[in-house]
């Protein structure tokens, strides 16, 4: 099965096998960052330019080292040091880009749909690692990878995903491809940071950690960020992690054999505590390690045919 | 308006629910003024300097858009009173009432004036500037609104913004009763906007902060209370909601001096049309669901809803072609709100007649401005009306500066073949 996608923006929507394709594609590509050398030629000769409006240390580095194991060049650019300060539009940038001829762009934005922005102004393919409330696709993407090693499937799996799902992206690409694959999804949080309106993406709603997670095969936790607290969606991160905090008492009902991932940063006593996060359940690192071989996955996907189009295309113009 | 002669308008079909007509009639202006109105063929004796061919059309009192945006003075790159009255002739619309959010704001009567002169200056169609409730839509104290009524102003709004504070809002109302205009209310309580569509699942699945049908109807429901508490105007600009509709309908059945507009927009489309992020989807309020734009037809076919208005509100195109929730909010709608609002004849739940009213008859009642019939005396303000003529929105061919619609590449059923201002013919289309 190929991937026919130009760009990945998203899993919403995208079809079982070919994500199924994403992740063998991945998995091929796992021994590459296990040997003394960690280098491929795959992608010599191909540019892949990381845009980056929001600070990532965990994703921009990790889309770094992809390319760099596939041997492509890499350019980092960051919203403090990019003409974005100069009052440059996102569609003036990505023109500007494209005219450099990369052969890949990634792009971190914090504002939802800035990816498909970019997309409609390029014909490079573009990468969203992570838009704004959206969707961040490639942590969705390994999340399903590092589950589907250590569980050996994700059809029928039981996974409850807790926490800020109202503002999370990485919830909302973890349930189109959990969804896509067959697994049952929960979420689990306080009204305010969970709308019922997520039901009817197929998923089950609960307010209440302990049957949330009652039973669940996998437990996803997600960062709570600080300054919600601010805007009034719950009054104090002690009493948000009484009521949503992941310790070992809390995960007393969830599968003896319950894996529990996080994407990072982690707030350490808030939505997870030490002893769960460090714990024997924890898969918390494989996750990181995966992302490197997922990403290299992807690039290898779009970059390495996105060029051969581009030359087509190039060939086309100049014959005609 | 000067005119040209007499002119003769024959073998159409009059539709004037004023002078309770919807038959074959022939129609003779002259000197901007309706001069007679007769049966089929009666006036083919009657010297005119041009006689109209109107058979298969519609000939109806000239639309009157009680609610757009000219965008001068202060953004004259958006629209201006010239392109915005070519766009609304081309449309259809004879009048319109423009929104003060220029800049500087409409909150004093010398910015009316100033509008009035370039509208005598460059305007196709009549324009009514509508002034500020509050000095610089800061929504704290009162615009001079008895100067801007003596200097022209047909109504005041906020538009754009939402009167927070109770009180002002209370004062608005008592005072504009002793200049018989009304407030045209920008409803949204602003402890539940800041989101930029509308609230549910299709914002949930894109990621974006909703704003919530309450965020309208909280402030409706306030207003009406206002209202009833003080007897003043109140008419509901841009309904969305099902509540809303809800709300005016109670409102207007205990007696309160409520009336209410939707938008083509509104009544078409639904929050699903944001699609992948459309910045030509993005207005406010927002697309609603479904349920909400059922809620409006039938407002509008019993009478809940008065009025249709366009809200045309003209954005270059840099100030869309940018992230959504950065993407500015409003589309133009003076050249796509005739047809669209014609499919609601074609689907049965208007009556050509009840087209008319919420078109052309009751904006002008409540502007308190001439139009909105054709009875003998009457402004000679006339569209004729081409409902099976088929075209499709192209930007290019919009007369609009701005081409920030979600309608592009769609075909319309319906389009203005003849506008006339003051007996004079300001727009021709071609094509039946």
């Amino acid at each position: 099965m190929p991937f026919t996608q130009r760009h990945l923006l998203g899993l919403e929507g995208l079809p079982a096998d070919e994500i199924l394709h994403v992740l063998d594609t991945a998995k091929s590509f796992v021994e590459i960052s296990e040997r003394e050398i960690k280098k491929v030629p795959t992608l010599r000769g191909k540019t892949v330019i990381n845009l980056f409006y929001e600070s990532s240390t965990r994703t921009r580095t990790s889309f770094e080292i992809a390319a760099k194991r596939l041997s492509a060049d890499t350019i980092n650019i960051s919203a403090t040091t990019s003409s974005a300060q100069k009052g440059e539009t996102l569609a003036d940038t990505a023109r500007n880009l494209e005219a450099m001829r990369p052969d890949a762009i990634v792009v971190r934005h914090p504002s939802s749909g800035a990816p498909h922005l970019l997309a409609r102004a390029v014909s490079r393919p573009v990468i969203n690692a992570g838009d704004g409330q959206h969707e961040h696709p490639t942590q969705g993407l390994l999340d399903l990878f590092t589950i589907r090693e250590k569980k050996g499937r994700i059809a029928g799996l039981d996974v409850a995903i807790v926490g800020d799902i109202l503002h999370s992206r990485v919830a909302r690409s973890n349930l189109f491809g959990l969804r896509a694959l067959g697994a049952k999804v929960r979420l689990v949080g306080p009204p305010t940071l969970l709308p019922e309106e997520f039901a009817s993406f197929g998923v089950a709603v609960h307010h209440d950690l302990k049957t949330g997670i009652a039973g669940a095969d996998v437990i996803m936790m997600l960062r709570i960020q600080r300054e919600r607290q601010g805007a009034n969606f719950f009054p104090s991160l002690d009493e948000y992690s009484r009521l949503f905090g992941l310790d070992r008492a809390a995960l007393a009902g969830a599968k003896p054999d319950v894996v529990i991932l996080h994407p990072g940063p982690m707030n350490r006593g808030v939505e997870i505590s030490s002893e769960v996060a460090d714990g024997p359940y924890s898969l918390i690192l494989d996750q990181v390690t995966n992302g490197v071989a997922v990403r290299m996955a992807l690039l290898y996907l779009l970059a390495a045919r996105g060029r051969t189009e581009a030359e087509r295309e190039a060939e086309e113009r100049e014959a005609s | 308006m000067t005119t040209d002669g007499a002119i003769v308008i024959e073998g159409g079909r009059l539709i004037d629910p004023a002078a309770g007509i919807d038959a074959p009639r022939d129609l003779l202006l002259e000197d901007g003024k309706v001069r007679a109105v007769d049966g089929p063929g009666a006036l083919h004796s009657a010297s005119a300097a041009r006689r109209i061919d109107a058979r298969g059309c519609w000939i109806v009192p000239g639309l009157i858009d009680l609610h757009c945006h000219l965008r001068e003075p202060g953004y004259e790159y958006k629209e201006t009173v010239a392109t915005g009255t070519a766009a609304a002739v081309a449309g259809g619309f004879t009048a319109l009432a423009c929104m003060a959010n220029t800049n500087p704001v409409n909150d004093s009567a010398a910015v009316t004036r100033f509008i009035l002169e370039r509208a005598a200056e460059a305007a196709r169609a009549r324009v009514y500037p509508i002034g500020a409730l509050s000095q610089g839509l800061a929504g704290e104290r009162l615009a001079e609104i008895g100067e801007m009524r003596a200097a022209g102003i047909v109504a005041v709004s906020d538009d754009g913004k939402p009167v927070a504070d109770a009180g002002l809002m209370r004062h608005a109302l008592e005072y504009c009763a002793m200049f018989g205009i009304p407030i045209v209310d920008h409803a949204e309580d602003p402890g539940l906007a800041g989101g930029s569509m509308h609230e549910g699942r299709t914002s949930i699945r894109l990621g974006l902060r909703g704003i919530p049908a309450a965020a309208e109807e909280v402030i409706v429901s306030r207003d009406i209370a206002l209202a009833e508490l003080t007897g003043g105007r109140l008419h509901i600009a841009h309904a969305s909601t099902r509540g809303t509709v809800d709300l005016v309908r109670a409102a207007k059945a205990r007696g309160v001096r409520v009336t209410a507009e939707a938008t083509p927009h509104h009544f078409t489309l639904t929050d699903e049309a944001v699609a992948e992020y459309d910045g030509n989807a993005k207005m406010n309020p927002p697309l609603r669901g479904a349920d909400d734009c059922e809620a409006l037809r039938a407002g509008l076919a019993d009478g809940t809803i008065d009025v249709i208005a366009t809200d045309h509100a003209p954005h270059h195109r840099d100030e869309k072609e940018v992230e959504f929730e950065n993407a500015a909010f409003g589309i133009v709608g003076l050249e796509t709100a005739l047809p669209l609002s014609l499919r609601l004849v074609e689907e049965r739940v208007l009556m050509p007649s009840d087209w008319v009213r919420r078109l052309s008859t009751k904006p002008a009642e409540i502007l308190g401005v001439p139009g909105g019939t054709l009875q003998p005396g009457a402004i000679a303000d006339v569209t004729v009306v081409s409902p099976a003529a088929e075209w499709r929105v192209e930007a290019s061919a919009l007369r609009s500066k701005s081409k920030n619609s979600p309608f592009l590449g769609w075909t319309m059923k319906g389009r203005a073949l003849f506008t006339l201002v003051g007996g004079r013919v300001v727009y021709e289309g071609a094509g039946r």
